[in-house]
């Protein structure tokens, strides 16, 4: 016993990076060759944005803000493919809009990945736009909140809205009834809580999807100030087979195309990871007290 | 053992291991582009007449489609094998490894790596700023039709307002410049000082509206919360959702005010007020636990995604999307049944 607790003590930090690693590609080497999924279940939170976007009737328009880069892809990909697929499987009218420089390239991919590939009836201009990016972060929010032409006076392919039939009826950002907001940092989900959540007077209603990091600062926002929240990468694969669930082809022995499940499939690697993380603080505990007692039994 | 005889020995098995993956079934690591053709009516103007003006696009497609499209037609030169793409994605697989690498050790593959997303983040920053800020908004405004014409052929047409509230945002940002100047520094505190005050006037309020009051308001739950049947609201409250949701208002409430008692210095924490000082403490490190635990899990999903594309897009191990015709990863499936 002693002599393990020496070598834990000693240990190479490289050793727990080489273990990480391990535990990552493992189940992500497994998945990939057997493309079997973890189950999920769908939290409160999660069904909530569900639920947000179901309530909707065909044709109602929703502004879906990117405020993310590829930086922060991983946690959030999954969830920008699963609502978009949602929303066109709705019928809704999608304004797509990015607070990020990176955002409108992201809009693209997804528009390709799901609306065109999969909703080829939807017409750009009319079912669906990309309006791009605008700097100015909070600044263009307010501007928003009394004008959305100003905001965004042309479309990201340098259409004037005016002539866009998408915004038909948007002159401001209170005649959508709901927005949603994928988000990895500053600006984002708690910017548009802030600005114009706060100052629309309960026109708006909001849900997001956020990084890991960003998730404990908007529990508190939910569900007054947020409906709807899907936290880090569990949250986006709770949520993605519930979209899943509700959009299964009659035919049950169809399967669902791999796109749609990239948040479960990272469920593998998370859960590699984490039972290694709880065996390292349980290793590292019984290290610490049984090197209390040793000092403990040395002084006595 | 010397760390460059190290590294020399590390880059030597990558390089074997990936040659070894090169020379079994398909090979590893292609990129294919389709060839799609586009064209745009461009309407008759004073300087020029009516015309068609096309172009072709390249639209990167999985190597499944130029494999089939070679089967049936192997002249065909709709799908073709990318040098560019290729390329690129044999630099982002370098890139990760090299990034990776700092964990054994820092190392030059690493510098080169965190230099080149540096500049090339530098150099984005300042293209966007340019394009998107600079040329639609200040140009926009003050040389609208130059704008019109070269760039943004829909851009509206600025009101008087407009142009005057660019011309005072040029005006401060080339006094911010002067920080720059070896003489008349202080200008720039001017405008320094504008971009303060109109950041405090903007947050004050909003944070006032958002976090204050509608976070207070939020915090007032009754302690007990009753939960009637939805089938015969008439009939009672339901025992167990009662108890559940009137637990968490408590929870809720208690722990708002003990966090409040604890940052509340004007009183010794001691007797009722430590004790809730305490209780507070462990609402904090629930806190800081449920951050950690979310933050560790965003990690791992980066982490995540970065092995995943060097399986998936550079080695061709795995192929979830089914991207390719046969792969490593299908002939493994069928073996694990």
């Amino acid at each position: 016993m002693s002599k393990f607790i020496t070598i834990l003590e000693g240990l190479d930090r490289r050793w727990i990076f080489l273990a990480m690693a391990i535990s990552v590609a493992g189940p992500i080497l497994y998945i990939g060759i057997t493309g079997k999924t973890l189950p999920e279940t769908p939290t409160p939170t999660a069904r909530a944005v569900y639920k947000e976007i179901e309530a909707l009737s065909p044709g109602t328009p929703v502004l879906i803000s990117f405020d993310f880069d590829p930086a922060s892809g991983g946690e959030l990909t999954p969830m920008a493919t699963s609502l978009v697929h949602q929303c066109a499987a709705r019928g809704l009218r999608m304004v797509f809009i990015a607070l990020w420089p990176l955002g409108p390239q992201l809009i693209d991919e997804t528009i390709k990945r799901v609306i065109l590939a999969d909703y080829p009836n939807l017409k750009e201009g009319v079912d669906y736009v990309n309006l791009g990016f605008q700097s100015g972060n909070e600044s263009v929010m307010k501007v928003m909140l009394t004008d959305f032409a100003k905001a965004f006076p042309i479309t990201k392919n340098g259409v004037a809205v005016g002539d866009v039939v998408a915004l038909k009826g948007i002159q401001r950002v209170d005649n959508f009834p709901l927005l949603i907001t994928i988000s990895a940092g500053y600006p984002g989900a708690k910017e548009w809580i802030q600005y114009v959540i706060s100052s629309s007077g309960g026109k708006i209603k909001m849900v997001t999807g956020c990084t890991g990091v960003q998730t404990p600062g908007l529990y508190p926002y939910y569900p007054v100030q947020l409906n709807g929240l899907l936290g880090a990468i569990k949250g986006a694969a709770e949520y993605e087979s519930l979209v899943n669930s509700s959009l299964a082809p009659k035919d049950s022995s169809a399967a669902i195309p791999a796109k749609y499940l990239e948040a479960q499939r990272r469920m593998g690697p998370q859960l590699g990871a984490h039972l290694l993380m709880i065996a390292l603080i349980i290793l590292g505990n019984i290290a610490f007290f049984a090197q209390r007692n040793s000092k403990v039994r040395a002084t006595s | 053992m010397k760390p460059s005889k190290t590294w020399v020995i590390v880059v030597a098995v990558i390089v074997v291991l990936v040659g070894i993956r090169m020379s079994i079934g398909q090979g590893m690591a292609r990129a294919y582009v389709e060839r799609v053709d586009q064209s745009v009516e461009v309407k008759a103007s004073d300087t020029h007449g009516a015309s068609t003006e096309k172009w072709a696009e390249w639209h990167r497609v999985a190597p499944k489609k130029f494999e089939a499209a070679q089967m049936a037609d192997p002249s065909q030169t709709k799908f073709v094998f990318s040098w560019a793409n290729t390329i690129g994605l044999w630099l982002a697989a370098f890139f990760t490894l090299a990034i990776f690498s700092f964990l054994y050790r820092d190392n030059p593959g690493y510098r080169l790596a965190e230099a080149v997303i540096i500049g090339v983040s530098a150099a984005y920053w300042g293209v966007i700023g340019f394009w998107d800020s600079l040329v639609p908004k200040l140009f926009g405004a003050l040389t609208p039709a130059l704008v019109r014409d070269e760039v943004l052929p829909s851009l509206p047409s600025p009101t008087a307002g407009e142009v005057v509230a660019m011309c005072f945002a040029l005006a401060l940002g080339l006094m911010l410049l002067m920080r720059l100047a070896p003489k008349g520094g202080w200008i720039s505190l001017w405008p320094i000082a504008f971009i303060i005050g109109v950041t405090a006037g903007l947050k004050i309020v909003s944070h006032v509206e958002s976090d204050l009051i509608a976070q207070t308001v939020a915090t007032l739950k009754p302690l007990v919360q009753p939960v009637l049947s939805p089938e015969s609201p008439e009939g009672g409250w339901l025992m167990w959702p009662t108890i559940w949701a009137s637990l968490r208002n408590i929870l809720l409430v208690v722990g708002v005010l003990c966090c409040l008692t604890y940052f509340f210095f004007s009183v010794e924490h001691k007797g009722v007020a430590g004790r809730a000082a305490r209780v507070g403490i462990m609402y904090l490190m629930i806190t800081f636990g449920a951050a950690f635990g979310f933050t560790v899990m965003g990690r791992v999903a980066l982490l995540a995604a970065r092995i995943e594309f060097l399986f998936d897009d550079w080695l061709w191990l795995i192929d979830p999307a089914g991207k390719r015709i046969v792969e490593v990863a299908a002939a493994v499936g069928s073996i694990l049944g």
